[in-house]
């Protein structure tokens, strides 16, 4: 039985902001499945008890003075956006022209 | 071996530093050998032939003027796309960063520039370093200089080819799950991925951020050294960054040069065994002789059991695309790159759908999806929750094994080079190149692949692990077996017909 559907796929796509096509999704519909499948021998492993890892080297939070520092000049960074105007990266259009 | 580009890069810092060679003349050599087979190889994204001879004249006037220079002066290197470079093109090898031109440079490439060695280029990878072949570069595939029919490993394919190949004497990779030592051990190169945490992931475009770790990739155990010990140490713009001394790697690369292991303890892992008969034959028996060599140079070998090693990969394959999956949400076509859709009609929502649609290569969405999955509701425990656990349990049999062993010691990956095309279309067939280097990166210790010897004419590496900040031992052990090659195997590589 198959542990993904297309329509999973489909899902999963939309919450990513993934347009993917429909050949996309039918290929990886299959090999997610196949990925998802060897995943699942991770249910035998006996963890009751046991601590989750989320960094491989154990960490305290790290403080420093909160001293102003110099930040990357504006234009700089404004030249990697793919559209600007006014010294601010310019966006689609986020709410509907009668709002 | 009279050319420049045999040199390691340990005899060209000890000639550019004492006078008998200068670095524009080292770097113009490197840059003149790109230039005759690069255009079949591929491993270059990008080749910066006036940045690298700038920074080389400099070398040259310093050490003219007298000053005292760093141990890699003058040295060139090329740079996995992954790593940012103030001023040149960066892209991760992805659409979504076409004409991308960071406005700084990674804590790794202040470091080499400091170190004053000329930056010849940016290497070609996997998209956002995902894959073991280099075939899901967006720009194009990289191929293996031992055979132009096969892959060169991946995700640092172009490192290891342009270092293979000598277009490069060193290069700079990234490991997630063996990115750095499995186009090592397919292009018979030397590869270490460091302890996590002992070299900053300030300015490396993030994959897994728990797991990605920058490291050398070179010919042979005493040059990743020298650079090891360049790019390594504390930095406080990396929160995971650890704060303590490097560990000696160059000493400890000269000590194994003297060939004697006596009173090394080395570890081998009862639960591989079981994998050796889906493994290449030849990579098996190579690897059983280095077993022998090993014990001749005085090692003691001794069987460790890790059962939790067998859940590595399914752990990997969970964790490292959930941490992507959330990685990869900061390419929404505003601050960089790509932008797709934008023509007044679309929402923000469809152009930042439309933007990842076409930027984005077939595996990078795989992991997406296969993190948004492992990542949503209903499913977290079961899944990522589940290989955060998983993963402790990998990480304790690490430290079991070293209150027995010095370092444990494996066949780098289970088959050497392939041809292309023979892995893409099933994507967990391409997972299984990472099985015996992704358990490190679980535990966050340190991992060197050492080329021993070939199986059907291609390179086979061996794989030493150290504990955490045990770097040094790892060094040691390659350095002996390199000690028992007659001519380094990274130069019994075929000759490349220039054109």
């Amino acid at each position: 039985m198959s542990t993904i559907s297309r329509e999973e796929v489909a899902h999963l796509a939309r919450l990513a902001r993934l347009e993917v096509t429909d050949d996309e999704l039918d290929a990886f519909a299959g090999q997610l499945d196949v990925i998802l499948q060897s995943m699942k021998t991770l249910a035998e492993v006996d963890t009751d008890g046991v601590q989750p890892t989320s960094h491989a080297v154990p960490l305290v939070n790290v403080f420093r003075e909160d001293q102003p520092q110099p930040s990357l000049p504006r234009d700089a960074v404004l030249a990697g956006g793919p559209d600007t105007a006014e010294d601010r990266f310019r966006v689609p259009r986020i709410l509907d022209e009668e709002a | 071996m009279s050319r420049i580009i045999d040199k390691t890069a340990a005899e060209l810092a000890a000639d550019i530093r004492e006078g008998r060679l200068t670095s524009v003349e080292a770097t113009t050599a490197f840059l003149d050998r790109i230039a005759a087979v690069d255009g079949t190889i591929k491993a270059f994204l990008h080749v910066d032939r006036d940045g690298a001879l700038a920074t080389a004249a400099e070398v040259d006037a310093a050490i003219a003027a007298g000053e005292t220079v760093g141990p890699l002066a003058g040295v060139p290197i090329a740079i996995k796309d992954v790593v940012v470079t103030k001023g040149l093109p960066t892209t991760a090898a992805s659409k979504i960063l076409e004409g991308w031109i960071p406005p700084y440079d990674a804590t790794i490439v202040e470091r080499i520039k400091a170190a004053k060695m000329p930056i010849l280029g940016k290497t070609n990878m996997d998209e956002f370093a995902m894959g073991s072949s280099t075939e899901y570069s967006a720009y194009f595939k990289t191929l293996n200089p031992w055979d132009t029919g096969r892959i060169p490993g991946g995700s640092g394919g172009g490192s290891a080819a342009a270092v293979a190949a000598k277009m490069a004497p060193l290069a700079i990779g990234t490991d997630t799950g063996g990115s750095i030592r499995q186009p090592g051990a397919v292009t018979g190169t030397f590869g270490a991925k460091p302890t996590y945490g002992g070299n900053s992931r300030y300015g490396l475009i993030a994959f897994s951020s728990s797991l990605d770790t920058p490291g050398p990739v070179s010919r042979n155990a005493l040059d990743a050294a020298l650079l090891h010990e360049v790019i390594s140490g504390y930095d406080p713009r990396d929160s995971t960054s650890i704060d303590a001394p490097v560990p000696p790697v160059v000493e400890a690369a000269k000590t194994g040069a003297n060939g004697d292991l006596t009173g090394v303890k080395l570890g081998v892992v009862r639960e591989f065994e079981s994998t050796y008969d889906d493994a290449e034959q030849g990579v098996v028996d190579a690897f059983r002789q280095s077993v022998d060599q090993l014990a001749k140079l005085g090692a003691e070998i001794v069987e460790v059991s890790c059962p939790s090693f067998a859940y590595a990969l399914p752990t990997y394959y969970l964790i490292a695309p959930s941490e992507a999956s959330s990685n990869l949400a900061r390419y929404d076509g505003v601050r960089y790159g790509l932008r797709a859709g934008d023509d007044g009609k679309h929402s923000l929502e469809e152009v930042m759908s439309l933007t990842r649609e076409a930027g984005f290569g077939p595996e990078v969405k795989r992991r997406i999806i296969l993190g948004t999955y492992a990542l949503s509701a209903g499913y977290v425990d079961a899944f990522y929750g589940k290989a955060q656990k998983v993963r402790t349990l990998i990480k304790q049999d690490f430290e079991k094994a070293f209150t027995q062993v010095d370092a444990i010691i494996s066949p780098t990956t289970p088959f050497v080079a392939f041809e292309f095309g023979a892995r893409t279309g099933d994507p967990y067939q391409m997972y299984l190149a990472d099985l015996y280097t992704i358990p490190t990166n679980m535990y966050g210790g340190p991992g060197v692949s050492v080329p021993v010897g070939l199986s059907e004419g291609m390179p086979v590496g061996l794989q030493v692990m150290g504990p955490v900040l045990g770097d040094d031992i790892t060094y040691r052990v390659a350095a002996a077996l390199e000690s028992t090659q007659d001519v380094l195997l990274a130069d019994t590589a075929p000759e490349l017909e220039g054109k």
